[in-house]
Parts: structure tokens; C-alpha cells; sequence
């Protein structure tokens, strides 16, 4: 890869999040509602109370470049200020301690649903109309046109209230996560069972129907029969050379889709009241935290746009011919 | 992209051909257990290969024979669409998923190819049978180096190991002029001239007995393709290969080649040694195709075109496929398909023109 095509994508993204930070700063300096008469809840506030609260958050002063300034200073420091609805928690600390869970049910999904999803998607490409091709792209279509409650309510239907194999709901039992170790992770690991299935039989259509055209679309070009002509055997010519070029168009979508990863599964999280980012969403949501909003704004952008940079970089990488 | 001033000059060939006794006795690798040292090196006898399409049948290859020998160059030449790739890949079988072999046998060493399974049958590709294809630039994986692609039919066909298919690899490329500053090259960081190279040096990598060449010049200019075509004159000498030259182009066949194969709408017209089949074209369509084609050498002036289009292969004429187009046609061309008239001089022609089964070459 050239150093050129390198420090080109970098500036790249730079810039998005440059132009992300200033979006989110006016964003929600434009949403309905001031800042202080939610926090202070109080419809009977004497106009000098209302004042000074603006001017201790520094509202009184002007957008440009005041506010601004003040804003991007403390940003770059990672101070994002304090949470309207859970009260003396800064927002940093409100979205660190729902990144964990997050990061472990879609981070998860997303890699079980890809290799999963590429693997199905591989085969039935490579042996289209046959068996795996006709039940697996059939099933990949179905599911991906089902939002997660919609795959999530049978699973807690049949495996949690039925059989009662799994926990219907959170991440761990009342004192389970206490339990000494292998026990706390047991509880763990049969909270994930239901929601990392739901999350991963979401994610697993799109990856498989994905991978199928693209190996569909490889498998006529020329250099597959120069491989076949060499006599190669059949696993050897999709593994070592239609698998590889199909592989390209997939690094993007992986990418990006770890990119919001961070945002959270939010409907597949309600299902199961999983404690993660995309609970917090709708929390902060329903109460206009803003300060909390702008800071998970801020977090799924820049994941994305870095994503998005590791792509380009990967790319670069599996494909000589971008490397220039 | 960086190439060389000129491809390396080659020398034109001084080796005298080896004769059948010489090729078979430096093969590197001993012939498949089932061959029979006595029998010729291909024959393929009455091959059909047909495409399915919608509810009936393109007739791409009907009916075609041909033979070589250890050593010989056979041009294959017709009008596009003719059935020359069809052909060709038949041989190995290495056909678009709706191509079927209907019929006839393909027998390299006595052994019929078209009886084999699939998987029995790729013990001959590469092996036995390799080919160059058209276009490098399609026909190389994009993202594997050039060198690892020629290395891998000997890593994996001759199970040789990593490092000594390597080395074979590079070998190869040095043996085709490809300088050795360029071996962790990709297809697409190389010249068109140097591709074909590299498609060449892949093609040698198994020591194989017959190498098809599909067009290998064409979309080069004419430099390189003069000098890729004495480099595989060259090779077809030292190494005792057996050539299949698929080309539009004549005077190519007529410098590279012992005989020639025209094509007509899947059918043979005519075969024979270059030298008489040029010098006395008999078939209508041989006569037009080299009336067609510039000769440099002649004063000819205006380039003869034929008239009309090849027949439709899912439905085509039943007597002579060539009757419409044909200047000579006569009411039993459009009924009966004309059989093979086969001269004293070793030329076959499918043609009603000769009615009786062995002539004396005319006067
Ligand atoms: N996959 C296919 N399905 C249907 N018809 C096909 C298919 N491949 C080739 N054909 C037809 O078979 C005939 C022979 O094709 P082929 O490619 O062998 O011709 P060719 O002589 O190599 O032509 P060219 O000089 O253009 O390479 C053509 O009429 C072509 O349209
Ligand atoms: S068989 Fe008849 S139509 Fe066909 S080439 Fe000969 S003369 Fe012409
Ligand atoms: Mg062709």
C-alpha cells in the first residue's frame, strides 16, 4: 500500500470527524426545549435563578465562537458533561459502563453472523441450486427481513417461558455476577444464549445473500477456468482463488457494520432488557438527556468513520491493485 | 508502468524439430498407466459439444475429427463463433455450465477424455493438456502474484514442495524472458506483452504434451506479438511440445504451423498441411477466408469480404452449413450435409464439390 493512498484516506477521515464534531455541536443546540428548564424541572423558577444557572453552563454566552470553543476544549478532553437523568454521573462515565455489555452481544453476533453468514453464503454460491443454496439463501432472505423482536420473541417464547432453559431477560441473575468464578460466567453465558442468537440470526442474511452474489459473480470470470484448467481441485479453486476476490466487497460491509456495533442492537436490547448502549438510547431518548444523546452521537460517528478507514486500509491490503 | 525498452530479443529458432521418438522420450513424467505407447497423441473423432439455450440446443462443435502429433503445430482458424474455443475446451472439458459433450471421443495416448468423471479427468489438465488463454489480463488472478499462480499447479499438481515450486516458477519465468527483478509482480503491474509471458510460462509448468494457444496475440500490438509468437515457436522446438494455435490470423499459421484446421459454423471445412491448404484452397469457404484475409505479399488491393453471416447453431441449415453464403451452391448442398472428401495429399474437405471419397490432388 502507497504511503500516498494512505495519508489520503487518514485526512479522510480526519475531516468526517472534524465535520461530525461541529455537526453534533449544533445538532443539539437546535433541538426544542432549553437545557435548563428540563434540568431544573421547576416551572416556578425566579428569572434570576434561570440566569445564573445559564451562566454557570456558560449558556449565556454567545454560540459563535464561545460556546463553540468551550465545547470542542472539552471534547478533545473527553469531557462530554453530565448526564440530565442520571444525576451526578458525567456522560462518560453513563456510556462507559454500557459499552461492555454492548461490545459482548453485537460484537459477538457480528463475528458469529459473518463467519457464519460468509461460510453459508461461499458454499451456496459456489453450488448454486443445490441443497445448501436452496435452504440457506431461502432462510437468509427470511431472516433478514425480520426485525429482531420478531426473531427474539419465539426464542424467549420457546427456550426462556417454555423450556425454561434460558433467563428471559438482563445480563445477570440477581447476585450472579458475585458468584465465584466458573459460576458468574455460566450466569453470564446463559443470559448472552437468547440475544446473541437473535443478534446473530439478524446479522447472518445479509452477510450470506451478500457473499453469495459476490461468489456468484466470481465464479465466471476468467481466471476461475484458468484454475479449473490446471486441474485443481474443486475446494482448492474456491478457497485459493474465487474466495479471495469475492472476499473484497464483504471487507466493506464487515467493517461498517462493526462500525455501529457500538450503537447497539437497540430493538434485539429491549427484547431482552440487555443493560447495553441501545437500551441507554431509548432511555436518554425518552428523557431528552441530550448531554448523553450527543455523546453516543459522537461515539457511533467517529466508530464509524474509523471503521470505515480500517475498510479502506484492509482493502488496500487484499487487493494489490489499489495499493497503486 | 515501468517496461522494459523492448520485450528481450529472442533468436530466431535454430533447432531442428525432435522427432515423435525424441518428444516422448523426454517427457519428465511417464505417460498415464492406461496409455498406449502405440497410439497418437490426440485424436478426437465426430465430437459434438452443444450449449443449452431456453428450450433447444446451440450446436457450437458437430461432428469434428482431427488428430496430432507428438510435436506438431495445428492452426485452428474460422469466423468468430465458429466453435474454435468450443473446441478446444471440449477437450479437457472445461465448459461453460449449460455446454454438454454429446458426443464422440477425445483419446490423448489412446484414452478417451469424454468417458472420464470429472474428477478422473483432472489428472490430464495441465498435466497434459495446458492452455494459454486470451486476454492475461482476465485469465490471471488479480490478486495473487504472478509467480505464486505459475508455482501452484506444481505445488499442488505435482506435489512438489513450496520451495522447489517456487524456484520451478521462477525458472519458468526466466525461461519466457520475464526479467527477474519482476517475479513478486501482480498480473496488473505488468505490460500486456509480459503477461502473455507469464500465461505462457504457467502453461509450461507440468511439462505438458499439448498446449492450446486461444488467440495468445491477439490485443497485443504487432512487436509483441511477433515476439511472443517466436518465443512459443521456440519453446514448441526445445521442448518438444504439441501446439493448438486458435487465431484469426493466417499469416500466423502459415509462419507457426505444420497444418490447419478451418472451421464453419461447428463444422470442419477443410484440414490439411498449411502448405497445400493455402497454396490450393478447395472448400468455397477456405477460398473466401483466404481471399478475405490481406496478403502483404500479393498486389492484392481490396480485401474480399463474404457476403451474409454465419448460420444460427440452434437452428442451422440442414445440407451444407455453408450453402447460403456460398458461391457455388447446388440443390443437393441445401439437403444433404456433404461428407469428407479426403486428397492424396493429405487434405480432408467436407465439401459436395468432391463427390467420390479419395481424390488425386487436382491439377
Ligand atoms: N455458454 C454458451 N451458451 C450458448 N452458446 C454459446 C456459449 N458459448 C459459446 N456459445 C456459442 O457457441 C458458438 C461457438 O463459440 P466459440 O466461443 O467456440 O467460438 P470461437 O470460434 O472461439 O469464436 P471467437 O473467434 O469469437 O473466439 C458461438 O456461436 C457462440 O455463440
Ligand atoms: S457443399 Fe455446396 S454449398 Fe457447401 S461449400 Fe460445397 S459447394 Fe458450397
Ligand atoms: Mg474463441
Amino acid at each position: 500500500m502507497s504511503g500516498r493512498y494512505l495519508g489520503q484516506r487518514v485526512l479522510q477521515a480526519l475531516g468526517t470527524i472534524v465535520a461530525i464534531v461541529l455537526l453534533n455541536f449544533l445538532l443539539f443546540r437546535l433541538m426544542p426545549g432549553s437545557p435548563e428548564r428540563i434540568l431544573l424541572r421547576n416551572p416556578n423558577l425566579s428569572p434570576q435563578v434561570v440566569e445564573a444557572t445559564r451562566a454557570r453552563w456558560g449558556l449565556d454566552k454567545p454560540l459563535l465562537p464561545d460556546q463553540l470553543v468551550a465545547y470542542i476544549g472539552s471534547t478533545v478532553q473527553g469531557d462530554f458533561g453530565y448526564s440530565f437523568k442520571f444525576r451526578g454521573q458525567s456522560v462518560t462515565s453513563v456510556i462507559a459502563d454500557r459499552i461492555g455489555p454492548t461490545l459482548l452481544l453485537v460484537g459477538l453476533g457480528e463475528l458469529i453472523s459473518a463467519i457464519a453468514g460468509i461460510a453459508i453464503g461461499a458454499y451456496a454460491g459456489w453450488r448454486r441450486g443445490g441443497l445448501v443454496d436452496r435452504v440457506g439463501s431461502g432462510a437468509s432472505l427470511v431472516l433478514y427481513s425480520m426485525p429482531y423482536f420478531v426473531i427474539g420473541m419465539p426464542l424467549i417464547v420457546i427456550f426462556a417461558a417454555g423450556l425454561g432453559w434460558f433467563p428471559t431477560s438482563g445480563m445477570t441473575s440477581v447476585g450472579g455476577g458475585d458468584r465465584p468464578f466458573p459460576a458468574n460466567l455460566i450466569d453470564l453465558a446463559r443470559h448472552l444464549a437468547l440475544p446473541l442468537a437473535t443478534v446473530s440470526l439478524g446479522l447472518i442474511g445479509q452477510y450470506s445473500i451478500l457473499m453469495r452474489s459476490a461468489i456468484i459473480e466470481t465464479r465466471s470470470e476468467d481466471y476461475i477456468t484458468t484454475a479449473r484448467a490446471k486441474g485443481l481441485r474443486d475446494g482448492r479453486v474456491l478457497r485459493a482463488h474465487a474466495f479471495p476476490n469475492a472476499m473484497l466487497p464483504m471487507v466493506t460491509l464487515i467493517a461498517i457494520n462493526l462500525g455501529y456495533v457500538i450503537g447497539g442492537a437497540i430493538t434485539a436490547e429491549i427484547v431482552f432488557s440487555w443493560p447495553g448502549l441501545g437500551t441507554l438510547t431509548i432511555t436518554a431518548l425518552s428523557a431528552r438527556d441530550y448531554p448523553v444523546l450527543q455523546g453516543i452521537f459522537l461515539l457511533v460517528a467517529v466508530s464509524v468513520v474509523l471503521a470505515n478507514l480500517a475498510a479502506d486500509i484492509i482493502y488496500g491490503i487484499l487487493d494489490p491493485r489499489v495499493r497503486g | 508502468m515501468s517496461e522494459p525498452m523492448g520485450e528481450p530479443a529472442i533468436e530466431p529458432a535454430l533447432t531442428p524439430p525432435l522427432t515423435p521418438g525424441q518428444i516422448r522420450g523426454r517427457r519428465q513424467w511417464p505417460l498415464p498407466k492406461q496409455a498406449d505407447p502405440a497410439a497418437p497423441l490426440l485424436q478426437v473423432r465426430n465430437l459434438q459439444t452443444y450449449f443449452k439455450l431456453g428450450s433447444g440446443w446451440v450446436k457450437a462443435v458437430d461432428d469434428v475429427s482431427f488428430g496430432l502429433t507428438d510435436g506438431e503445430a495445428l492452426g485452428l482458424v474460422g469466423e468468430s463463433g465458429c466453435g474454435k474455443t468450443t473446441t478446444a475446451l471440449s477437450l479437457v472439458r472445461l465448459l461453460p455450465t449449460n455446454g454438454r459433450i454429446r458426443g464422440g471421443s477425445v483419446e490423448l495416448f489412446g484414452i478417451d477424455l469424454v468417458a472420464k468423471s470429472d474428477l478422473a479427468l483432472q489428472r490430464y489438465r495441465w498435466r497434459e493438456i495446458s492452455i494459454i488463454f486470451q486476454g492475461a489480463m482476465n485469465a490471471l488472478n488479480p490478486v495473487i502474484q504472478v509467480r505464486r499462480q505459475i508455482a501452484e499447479p506444481i505445488r499442488y499438481r505435482l506435489g512438489q514442495s513450496e520451495a522447489a515450486s517456487q524456484k520451478r516458477a521462477e525458472e519458468l519465468l526466466d525461461l519466457v524472458g520475464i526479467p527477474s527483478r519482476r517475479l513478486g509482480a501482480y498480473p496488473h503491474e505488468l505490460s500486456g506483452g509480459m503477461r502473455q509471458r507469464a500465461m505462457i510460462a504457467m502453461a509450461l509448468a507440468c511439462d505438458p504434451a499439448i498446449v492450446i494457444g486461444d488467440e495468445p496475440t491477439t490485443a497485443l500490438d504487432a512487436m509483441v506479438q511477433a515476439q511472443i509468437l517466436q518465443l512459443l515457436e521456440q519453446l514448441r522446438r526445445e521442448l518438444g511440445l504439441s501446439l493448438i494455435l486458435i487465431t484469426h490470423d493466417l499469416s500466423v499459421v502459415a509462419e507457426t504451423c505444420d497444418r490447419v484446421l478451418v472451421m464453419y459454423a461447428g463444422r470442419v471445412a477443410e484440414e490439411g498441411p498449411v502448405a497445400r491448404v493455402f497454396t490450393e484452397p478447395r472448400h468455397p469457404y477456405t477460398r473466401k477466408l483466404l481471399g478475405a484475409f490481406p496478403n502483404i505479399r500479393s498486389d492484392r488491393r481490396t480485401l474480399e469480404t463474404i457476403p451474409g453471416e454465419p448460420p444460427n447453431l440452434l437452428n442451422p441449415p440442414p445440407g451444407c452449413r455453408f450453402a447460403p453464403r456460398c458461391p457455388q451452391v447446388m440443390p443437393v448442398c441445401t439437403e444433404v450435409v456433404p461428407p469428407e472428401a479426403v486428397f492424396a495429399d493429405g487434405v480432408r474437405v467436407a465439401c459436395h464439390l468432391y463427390e467420390t471419397p479419395v481424390h488425386e490432388t487436382p491439377a
